[in-house]
């Protein structure tokens, strides 16, 4: 315990952080140690080239995406805060909340982590996955396996299985729509962060 | 009531009766038969002189003399000598049996819906067996253990185990394993325990009941049965999350309590158990589970290696599957492994590499026999429990058998609920009390727990007849009473049913993604989560496994595309087929369409557009006609006639072309707008417009105006089209056969194509995407999509 309390001192404006994420002191020390692994030379910081340094990541077909989601557009460095607030995202979701309108969407909560997920799609945030955008996804994801018509009619399939106001992208609305039958909470949802 | 039926419908009613009549007698014949022959066969009832005896005594007899003066008999010309062919007749006639029963429940209409198909077959069983003994015959043993264990239940789990949706089962593996082992165990003690108790009470005379006795049948009623839950289950279409938990469950607990019986049984003669045991046993109980696991994997590795090369005996295919898996079942019985685990893990492990090398043909076979084998099966084990509780013996005894069921049920409560609380704990989608009530209810017991009891060693356990007794009356509760009523209750209780879903693409791709950024994001964690190992396990499995076990290049193809392939192709088999709805583009023909899919609807032919891009254009859409012919009149002719259906040297021309990715990736491409144009008929526009507004289903005239199309004989056997088409073409092309018997035949593309064929790649995942969709119960689509 005295440990976790010394970490808990050296962040800046804990209280405020596990408010708004939900996360547990527990969780907190857990997440800053891992960032102070992964911050090599001890900037407080995270740049783009410290997550390149995980190797799995390198691995992954959209790697790259996630490492950029970490990064507001424009920063060139995520401190801590931010880094917690994105995985915040991938805390199981409360059931007990009570439904409060007046507070804002908790940060884990479906509509959010699907959002998260579209963002992931939507590099130029227009808010909406247009095709070149789905293509690139899929290209990424598919490897080099596929020749590139095949690509593209997946990529044409799949608007037009989603697109339902015909205007050759898929909004917000229709991602979730597309989605409803997943079990979101569970499938974007990472235990240990409970 | 009846006047106003006999008013509405007469020869509803009739036909009911007729039918009833039918059966009965059937029924009846067949018993007649079999109870004659049945008696005639066993050697205690010697004295009866039958018929068949009769003859057959008297031509042996005629030998029997010492003094071997020939007698002249006529010559028989006509002899009936049953004891030839006795045991494979009885075993048939049985199956027969089984086969119309289950025949005649589904011709009769209100029934099948009200009372599970188990229940009937049960009350079927039990007339049989009344039957026979009102005859006064001796009813023949038929549930014996051997038969069992080793003919009647493999199918069945076979079945399961090749067709268990995987992913689900993973997802709730640590539930289904708490269910399956603590919650078997807890089971076995509480009711063996009270029942041990119970038995100590003074007023019973059951004092004699010793512990260790009691133990062994509370661990034989415990069990939740696969075959029971399968068979009420089935027909309830509950929720995917609930249906694999009590299936999983009722598979997993084999281990169990193959392990406590073995254990109470052996020291039941010993009369104690020692701590020392208890370890034992533990160390058995993984030796069996695990040991039975790599028993059935190690046969599923061996059958999908072999399958690798059964390219040129396609023929054999299907029987590769079923000998590996039925010896995995048999070696891990002769070990005393848990064989019902060793079929699941070979099922498993198998399939995945078995589908990507086996033909279409020999896939439709596995699939369709194993479903004929395992509802046969299914059926026998329940009209044999039936008649094997008529022929008893039976010893009834109010206490115990009273004490068992109401123990039984409240132990599976005590359990479920128990367990929840702890598993809840540590999952994220919570078990609800709904689910809690159906996972409780829904474990039935069945006809292995009768059987294990069966085997019990009449001289170690006085007290077998009781405890058969009692075990039927507890399976026959659980099946009867909980099998009748789960259906309504799942309705009252609004309890979530299984979504008709069809994946979309959509859903395919968003959920690999997810499944990319969750590992991504574990990965960032440093934490080695689900999805750390599941990513490692598809990586490993993607870079050694695939290639041993995969023939020729097919390991290469990515799940996302056969699943994209699959949607594309029955989407539009679907679409031709129901009515073959025309769509035109709005745009120019070689770029995609965004067109929504509404196969009914004509829109207004726009054929003056089509006609400007001719060459290019035109040649797809021919491809499209080409395609979506071929599919359709694939579909229809596969109904009445497979051997018109493509010979296996045009199958090889077949897969050729369809090998040629070019030519596929366009026709996809075409395919994706659902377009089949009129346009492409040399004839004038008003006259297809007319031909397709007549009959919307009618032939296409197929013109191929290039190379490099190739030329199909399409024979429309569809109700609407008799005649067949007569086969156009040609320009260029070698002469196409006038076959008309052979109802579709391609001819291989020109040499332009043959020189980029792919040799050996067959691609049968295409080749059963566009043929035989298989049953209609769509239970099948949620194959285990190994991302």
């Amino acid at each position: 315990m005295g440990s976790t309390n010394s970490t808990l001192s050296k962040i800046p404006n804990v209280e405020e952080l596990m408010q708004e994420t939900g996360f547990t002191p527990a969780h907190i020390v857990r997440l800053y140690d891992r960032f102070e692994a992964l911050d090599k030379e001890k900037t407080g910081h995270l740049r783009p080239q410290d997550f390149g340094a995980i190797n799995r990541l390198a691995m992954n077909p959209i790697g790259d995406r996630i490492i950029g989601a970490f990064f507001s557009p424009g920063q060139e460095t995520v401190d801590f805060h931010s880094f917690v607030r994105i995985l915040a995202h991938f805390r199981p979701a409360d059931k007990k909340r009570p439904k409060d309108p007046s507070m804002p969407e908790p940060v884990n909560s479906r509509t959010s982590k699907l959002k998260f997920a579209f963002q992931l799609y939507d590099q130029d945030k227009d808010g909406k996955i247009s095709r070149a955008e789905l293509l690139q996804v899929l290209r990424s994801m598919l490897e080099m396996q596929v020749t590139e018509e095949q690509l593209e009619s997946i990529a044409d399939r799949t608007i037009q299985e989603a697109d339902l106001d015909k205007d050759d992208a898929i909004s917000f609305e229709e991602f979730r729509k597309s989605l409803e039958k997943v079990n979101i909470d569970h499938k974007m949802s990472i235990r240990f962060l409970r | 009531m009846s006047v106003r039926v006999v008013l509405h419908s007469p020869s509803g009613s009739r036909s009911f009766l007729e039918r009833g009549l039918l059966l009965l007698v059937m029924l009846i014949f067949l018993e007649g038969t079999v109870l004659t022959l049945g008696a005639a066969s066993s050697p205690d009832i010697s004295a009866q002189d039958n018929t068949g005896g009769h003859d057959h005594r008297g031509i042996a007899g005629s030998h029997d003399h010492t003094n071997y003066t020939y007698t002249k008999k006529a010559f028989p010309v006509l002899s009936l000598d049953y004891h030839h062919i006795q045991v494979p007749f009885e075993i048939s006639l049985w199956v027969l049996l089984a086969s119309l029963m289950k025949l005649g429940f589904h011709l009769i209409p209100r029934l099948s819906s009200i009372v599970p198909e188990s229940c009937l077959l049960i009350v079927v069983g039990l007339l049989v067996g009344g039957l026979i003994k009102l005859a006064g015959e001796e009813v023949p043993p038929v549930l014996d253990s051997n038969l069992f264990f080793l003919c009647l239940l493999p199918p069945i789990i076979l079945d399961a185990g090749y067709f268990l949706p995987i992913r689900p089962f993973m997802e709730n593996i640590g539930t289904i394993l708490m269910f399956a082992v603590v919650g078997t165990l807890w089971n076995a003690f509480f009711v063996g325990g009270l029942l041990y108790a119970v038995c100590q009470i003074e007023g019973t005379y059951l004092s004699q009941v010793e512990l260790l006795p009691c133990l062994l049948f509370g661990s034989i009623i415990s069990a939740v049965d696969p075959v029971a839950v399968l068979a009420v289950f089935e027909e309830i279409h509950i929720n995917e999350l609930l249906h694999i938990l009590v299936f999983g469950e009722s598979l997993l607990n084999d281990a169990v309590t193959v392990v406590l019986y073995h254990l109470f049984e052996e020291y039941s003669g010993a009369g104690e158990v020692t701590p020392m045991d208890v370890v034992l046993g533990v160390i058995c109980f993984l030796i069996v589970s695990l040991g039975g696991i790599a028993v059935g994997a190690i046969y599923g590795i061996l059958a999908a290696f072999t399958s690798r090369f059964t390219s040129h005996t396609r023929v054999i295919e299907p029987l590769f599957m079923f000998v590996y898996s039925y010896m995995a079942y048999l070696s891990a019985e002769m070990f005393h492994l848990s064989g019902i685990m060793a079929l699941i893990a070979c099922g498993a492990v198998m399939r995945p590499y078995v589908e990507a090398n086996i033909s279409h043909k020999s896939h439709t076979t596995v699939k369709y026999f194993l479903k004929m084998w395992s509802s046969v099966s299914e059926t026998l084990i329940f009209i044999f429990l039936g008649v094997a509780t008529v022929a008893g013996p039976h010893a009834w005894n109010w206490t115990f058998v009273s004490v068992t069921v109401i123990l039984c049920l409240v132990s599976r409560v005590i359990g479920v609920v128990g367990l929840t609380f702890i598993i809840n704990k540590f999952r994220i989608v919570k078990l609800t009390t709904k689910d809690q009530f159906i996972v409780a209810y829904g474990g039935l017991r069945g006809a292995i727990a009768f059987s294990l009891g069966y085997l019990l060693d009449k001289d170690l356990f006085p007290m077998r007849t009781m405890f058969l007794t009692a075990i039927i009356t507890e399976i026959f509760f659980t099946v009867f009473v909980q099998g009748m009523t789960i259906k309504p209750l799942v309705d009252l209780l609004a309890v979530k049913k299984k979504q008709e879903a069809k994946r979309s693409i959509n859903e395919e791709i968003h959920t690999q993604f997810l499944d990319h950024l969750l590992t991504g994001i574990e990965d960032i964690c440093g934490h080695y989560g689900h999805h750390h190992w599941k990513d490692k396990l598809n990586r490993f499995n993607k870079k050694y496994i695939k290639k041993c076990l995969i023939a020729g290049e097919r390991y290469k193809e990515p799940q996302l595309i056969a699943f994209y392939h699959k949607m594309e192709f029955k989407q539009a088999i679907e679409l031709v087929e129901s009515g073959g709805g025309v769509k035109l583009p709005s745009a120019v023909p070689s770029q995609v369409s965004m067109q929504n899919i509404q196969p009914k609807k004509l829109p207004p032919p726009v054929a003056e557009r089509a006609l400007p891009q001719f060459t290019k254009g035109r040649e797809e859409e021919i491809r499209k006609i080409l395609r979506s012919n071929l599919q359709k009149t694939r579909q229809r002719l596969r109904s009445y006639n497979r051997h018109t259906l493509v010979a296996d040297p045009f199958e090889d021309g077949w897969n050729d072309f369809l090998l040629k990715k070019q030519r596929l990736i366009e026709l996809e491409k075409k395919m994706s707008n659902y377009l089949t144009v009129p346009g492409a008929i040399p004839d004038s526009p008003t006259m297809c417009r007319a031909r397709l507004a007549s009959d919307p289903n009618a032939f296409y005239n197929i013109k191929a105006s290039s190379d490099g199309v190739p030329t199909i004989q399409v024979d429309l056997a569809s109700p609407q089209s008799p005649d067949s088409v007569n086969m156009l073409n040609e320009e260029g092309r070698e002469g196409a056969d006038r076959d008309e018997d052979q109802g579709l035949m391609m001819k291989p593309a020109g040499k332009g194509e043959k020189g980029e064929e792919e040799g050996g790649n067959k691609n049968p995942g295409l080749m059963r995407c566009l043929s035989d969709p298989g049953p209609s119960n769509e239970d099948e689509e949620d194959e285990p999509f190994l991302p």
